[in-house]
């Protein structure tokens, strides 16, 4: 057993969780710009609680990649070489959403604001679709020869588990950003998300639990089945929270939901990293897929520090905006007079 | 073109646009911290409008520079396999550690920037401005370490054919990067020096087309006041401060490019002596610095160049400190690289068509010759604009002429093309190598690799070719989006960033007021964020 290897594995699962935990809920939020909220004003309630902390949520997945490479590198160059096309949607999904969210309220008209809400909601879906698919793969398998390299054409890499890991995320994501509206919000948004959430818990937790039950068959254990169950209980509370009225509860079960499932799945895939579907002399593991003794012992020390320090200041701010917002604090939109184009108004001293 | 042609313009595309953003971020974010943090201790109104102003303007641009980030760190891996495998092990860690120490400091304490104009204390939220603009310093270091490891690759061995970090301080101090670095940040606060000015002198150009600013009979300015929310004589101080400001930063930081990149030379002279020679399109030893040289400097041909006008001595100047030493052409560089790391491709199956050819030693001359002349003009360009700018606005305002305004608009531009010219240089300066081979180290294990080999090998040149075509599409469209808008606020002036200016005027030595928002509704001030959306 490799100490160095495994603790970076562990890292990069702890990574991953938490980027599906913070910005699990964002993107959802962006989803439901289109489905969910009925006018603008809700429109901007949706957005004002993500707005202070979807970028910092966002950083998550730059650290789960930055890692990876600096971990795993031969994990990191097979996996998003493999899936280049999928990574690419991924990539102009998360374009659009973050230029939508600063450029949204530029511009005072329902064309503008409208075709920048979708780019939100179907960004939003897209990256956490296709983030799920390149999880669903990394934990069931690519199509890799001896050197790591995909074989086949540019949609090799395609298998249900694709579809599957896409459905799991987007679904959580959902879930989740009903659990934080209801957490964040007030008045009608607020009574809304709740009874959505109780109402769709089911069927959107359902593609994340194929998923862990899938990687279960094919690399399972005891203790990540337990681990499973654990989720599973938790899923359940979650929803009996939620039919009480403890926003606050159901929010965190469906976190610890989120952790047992993921603790699952990457426990079962250890120490594997990238199974290939080839030949399994050719799966990438913790051994030979990761870096150096002293790269990774660097790495640690740097993580030890500044991990925790990450997850203090990105608590504060939550707490700093820890106010529900509801559309009764919606300001009017703010129309300005191009200053240099009123000159008839002009005075002379 | 084949996969490595078309990943190779992709990796040039997307980066070349990228760090448009970015050096308007890193030197717009520290002049608007300077702003906030004189408003805190002075209380001048003017200062708070500067604040919120070029405050807006930053974040409409630090939005892009987002969104065009998650593109770099993705694309190593996905068109650049084989150089993340060879590298990963000492080129991943300094791009991890910018992600975990400097990208969360940025994304986090700008968001509470942006939003707790409100809800937090006046010292605490400039304290979060301050702390994502050094954010943004750390993450150039990270990003450039990186990048000097490419460039002199130090503290590794090899080991199985990779190079292994051995010594991380040599990494992270590595020469290269310790006067890339400053030469970066000097070069990031140009293009906010123009910013600033070329856009303040619009503004005070409109208030005197407008009537609303004279000019007495000694020449000196009579600041005015229209009826339109914001156009005040405090307007008129914020656009005169900020012009100055911008004029004194683009001088300085000049003066600091100059210096950062005559150590820089000095260090390719000693680390990348191709590069040198190539950036004088010099083809054979000697001294002088070419003014002007003409003929088919494109065609690595040296025969074809003729240097016409020359300075004998400047170029050893630049590369040594003195104005005798023998600088090596292109010609006794050939030679010397055929020695050191051979005549030919390798025949390794992972070169594909190009196992086996003969190596081009010499980066595309047309390029690195006048890359490295748009950088330096451009530059000074800017920074003698800038310097004309402060003798034509000496008696507080600008002149009349429509036509200098117009120069100063475009002038903004000058930095932007100096930035992208410097990198532009120094990234084809390097070809054929994509990491290249540090000089101090000698014999078989030299650390180096070529482009050829870095592309990722189970990619077809078609998905390369959709990803680069989208890509350009998508930058292309956004930057028209966020040039309309900066144009959109730039026109609305301090009041389109200030609603308070328009829906309710209010002392502003007084607590700030939402940035978006409107006058508060009763019984919630101070209980909500301030909206920023």
């Amino acid at each position: 057993m490799e100490l160095l290897p495994t603790i970076w594995f562990i890292a990069i699962a702890v990574l991953w969780t938490g980027y599906l935990f913070l910005e699990g809920f964002d993107l959802g939020v962006g989803m439901l710009m289109k489905i969910f909220a009925r006018n603008n004003t809700e429109r901007r309630v949706l957005l004002n609680t993500i707005g202070p902390v979807w970028d910092g949520n966002e950083v998550w997945l730059l650290t789960a990649g930055g890692a990876t490479f600096a971990a795993f590198p031969f994990w990191y160059a097979s996996l998003f070489s493999a899936l280049y096309l999928p990574l690419l949607l991924v990539l102009v999904a998360l374009i659009f959403r973050a230029v939508a969210f600063e450029y949204r309220g530029k511009v005072d008209t329902d064309r503008w604001r409208n075709t920048w809400d979708w780019a939100i909601a179907a960004g939003s879906f897209l990256a956490a679709f296709g983030v799920g698919a390149a999880l669903g793969l990394t934990t069931t398998g690519l199509p890799l020869d001896a050197n790591g390299d995909r074989d086949g054409g540019p949609f090799a890499w395609f298998s249900w588990y694709a579809v599957l890991g896409g459905l799991a995320v987007a679904g959580f994501a959902l879930l989740h950003a009903l659990a934080f509206l209801a957490l964040k919000t007030d008045g009608d948004v607020r009574h809304r998300a709740r009874r959505w959430f109780v109402r769709l818990l089911p069927v959107l937790l359902l593609p994340m639990a194929g998923w862990a039950i899938g990687v279960q068959v094919l690399s399972g254990e005891a203790w990540t089945l337990v681990v499973l169950g654990v989720a599973v209980v938790a899923a359940a509370v979650a929803w009996a929270q939620a039919r009480k009225g403890n926003e606050g509860r159901a929010f965190l079960a469906i976190g610890v939901f989120l952790v047992g499932g993921s603790a699952s799945i990457f426990g079962a895939v250890f120490p594997v990293v990238l199974p290939s579907t080839i030949d399994p002399a050719f799966n990438l593991t913790i051994a030979n897929a990761s870096s150096s003794d002293y790269t990774l012992g660097l790495m640690s020390i740097v993580a030890c520090v500044g991990l925790p320090l990450v997850i203090a200041y990105q608590a504060w701010t939550y707490w700093v905006f820890r106010r529900r917002v509801s559309a009764a604090h919606i300001p009017e939109a703010h129309s300005f007079l191009p200053a240099v184009a009123a000159k008839a108004l002009i005075r002379k001293d | 073109m084949d996969a490595l042609e078309i990943a190779r313009w992709q990796f040039g595309i997307t980066t070349v646009y990228h760090f448009m953003m970015v050096p308007l971020t890193i030197g717009l974010g520290l002049v608007v911290a300077v702003m906030q943090t004189v408003w805190y201790r002075t209380g001048n109104p003017a200062y708070l409008r500067m604040t919120k102003f070029w405050g807006k303007l930053f974040l409409i641009n630090f939005i892009m520079g987002v969104a065009t980030g998650i593109v770099q760190e993705f694309q190593f891996g996905m068109a650049w396999s084989e150089y993340s495998r060879f590298v990963g092990d000492v080129f991943g860690a300094p791009l991890a550690l910018e992600a975990l120490l400097a990208f969360f400091v940025e994304s986090t304490f700008l968001g509470l920037w942006i939003f707790g104009w409100k809800q937090l204390k006046k010292g605490i939220h400039l304290a979060c401005l301050w702390i994502a603009v050094v954010g943004s310093f750390f993450s150039a270091y990270f990003i450039i370490v990186a990048n000097s490891w490419m460039q002199h690759p130090v503290g590794v061995t090899m080991i199985d054919g990779r190079p292994v970090m051995t010594d991380a301080w040599a990494v992270f101090t590595n020469n290269t990067a310790l006067v890339a670095v400053p030469h970066t940040l000097f070069g990031a606060l140009a293009v906010a020096g123009g910013f600033l000015l070329g856009i303040a002198w619009y503004h005070l150009w409109r208030r005197r087309r407008d009537g609303i600013d004279t000019v007495g009979a000694d020449g000196k300015v009579i600041a005015g006041e229209a009826a339109i929310p914001g156009r005040d004589r405090t307007d008129y101080t914020v656009w005169i401060k900020s012009l100055r400001i911008g004029a004194v930063v683009a001088m300085i930081s000049f003066a600091g490019t100059a210096l950062t990149g005559d150590l820089q030379g000095k260090l390719m002279f000693e680390q990348q002596p191709m590069k040198m020679a190539a950036a004088e399109a010099a083809c054979h030893d000697g001294t002088g610095f070419s003014v002007l040289s003409v003929g088919n400097v494109g065609s690595r041909n040296c025969d074809d160049i003729v240097a016409l006008i020359e300075v004998p001595g400047i170029l050893s100047y630049l590369a040594k400190g003195d104005f005798t030493t023998e600088v090596k052409g292109v010609n006794s560089l050939i030679e010397q690289y055929k020695a050191d790391y051979g005549t030919h491709v390798p025949d390794n199956p992972i070169y594909g068509d190009r196992a086996g050819q003969e190596v081009e030693y010499v980066p595309v001359m047309e390029v690195t010759y006048w890359g490295f002349r748009a950088m330096i003009g451009f530059g000074g360009l800017a920074a003698l604009a800038a310097l004309v700018a402060l003798w034509l606005t000496r008696k507080g305002t600008v002149p009349e002429s429509r036509w200098l305004m117009r120069l100063a608009v475009f002038g903004i531009l000058a930095p932007f093309g100096a930035n992208a010219a410097g990198w532009i240089f120094t990234e084809m300066g390097r070809q054929p190598f994509v990491v290249a081979p540090n000089p101090d180290l000698n014999g078989i294990d030299q650390v180096f690799m070529f482009t050829a080999a870095a592309v990722s090998p189970g990619v077809s040149a078609g998905e390369i070719l959709t990803s680069l075509i989208v890509l350009t599409l998508i930058y292309a469209v956004l930057l028209v989006v966020e040039v309309k808008l900066l144009v959109k606020y730039v026109r609305g002036g301090v009041a389109s960033a200030m609603p308070e200016l328009v829906h309710a005027p209010v002392d502003e030595n007084e607590d700030a007021t939402p940035r978006d928002g409107g006058p508060d509704k009763p019984g919630t001030s101070d209980d909500v964020l301030a909206f920023a959306y």
